[in-house]
């Protein structure tokens, strides 16, 4: 391996950027291709694969056979409200392989009798986001129907390309949001992005159902990122 | 609490290699590129080897790590890459092989 690929890979993997290792297994060299870089080809297909998938393997491609070692940060789930919602989606987006980090300045409703084991922050989202910083590896739910606690958010998530944004609340509450949106200068392509009324439409009647159907909305964003731009550039 | 969110700098292989590299020590790199039936570490893993044969990281749960050491010490000396691979144990002779059955192939190179 060559060190400045070694430390160049580093470096994507501190900042929490998507990066895969192709090395060529004949002759030994490595290169390393970022999410988004075109390659053509049998070796691009394959590449485009690794990301989506987080998968690793060998290919087959131009006569020759090629390593991808596919480096995808730790996918994780920032919760905006300490809510009942919260507290089923906790446990379950962790088994699911989505840590999750709750946000909510109401100390009544983030404390940790509440949410054992979880990684509370009872502060305001403003000052948290701050310190540490939503990315595209980073899913977002605002459950608190609060805007004064949810919208900060649900803004810096869509600067930040959040693979997935979703917003708890009507459509008709939905619609109210969307105007304060774009008041905070969010462009009306953005604010598509938000899923609301938030969760997949399984008929979810209970807290904990809804935390089932956000989480599968999750992970359904997850495993098709980059399908939906290929899309709309098509 | 699950600090996984972030790299954990001090047990990850490839942050340890270049750590060891800025130390000015020689390394190797092996890195799990196949697997076959129950393998215990999935593909893309990583064992990172000095010339000392000090190690970090894991390519099965430590049935064949001794072995990779052994030949990375060999790939740093010479500079020049090896695939291993690795089935299970057979009865007759004395290897080393993978209790559970798997196979794994393991690209060995050296770093620089």
């Amino acid at each position: 391996m060559d060190p400045y690929i070694l430390k160049t890979l580093n470096e994507e993997r501190r900042a929490r950027r998507a990066a895969v290792l192709v090395t060529d297994l004949g002759d030994g060299r490595d290169r390393i291709v970022r999410e988004g870089d075109h390659v053509a080809g049998d070796l691009g297909a394959a590449i485009a694969n690794a990301f989506r998938t987080g998968n690793s393997r060998s290919v087959e491609a131009e006569g020759r056979t090629f390593f991808l070692n596919a480096h995808l940060p730790r996918p994780r789930l920032v919760v905006i409200g300490a809510v009942h919602i919260s507290q089923a989606l906790a446990p379950m987006a962790r088994i699911a392989g989505y840590p999750v980090e709750i946000i909510d300045p109401r100390t009544a409703f983030a404390t940790p009798e509440r949410f054992p084991d979880v990684a509370l922050h009872a502060e305001w989202p403003e000052d948290v986001l701050k310190r540490e910083p939503l990315d595209s590896y980073t899913a977002l739910a605002a459950v608190t129907h609060d805007p004064k606690i949810d919208d900060f958010a649900l803004k810096a998530a869509l600067d930040a390309r959040c693979f997935y944004v979703g917003a708890l609340g009507s459509r008709k509450t939905h619609a109210k949001r969307v105007e304060r949106l774009l008041a905070l200068g969010a462009g009306a392509d953005q604010i598509a992005r938000i899923h609301a009324p938030i969760g997949l439409d399984i008929g979810a009647a209970s807290p904990a159902e809804i935390a089932v159907a956000v989480l599968a909305q999750t992970i359904h964003a997850f495993r098709s990122r980059g399908l939906e731009a290929k899309g709309a550039v098509a | 609490m699950d600090e996984s969110n972030y790299l954990d700098e001090a047990r990850d292989p490839l942050i340890i290699a270049e750590g060891w590299m800025k130390d000015g020590k020689d390394v190797a790199i092996a890195t799990v590129v196949e697997t076959w039936g129950s393998a215990p570490r999935p593909v893309g893993s990583h064992l990172v080897i000095d010339a000392e044969g000090n190690f970090h990281g894991s390519v099965s749960g430590g049935c064949v790590e001794g072995a990779v050491v052994t030949e990375a010490i060999d790939v740093i000396g010479s500079g020049k890459a090896r695939m291993l691979e690795f089935g299970v144990a057979d009865e007759t002779a004395w290897q080393v092989g993978l209790s559970c059955g798997g196979r794994i192939k393991v690209y060995v190179e050296r770093l620089g």
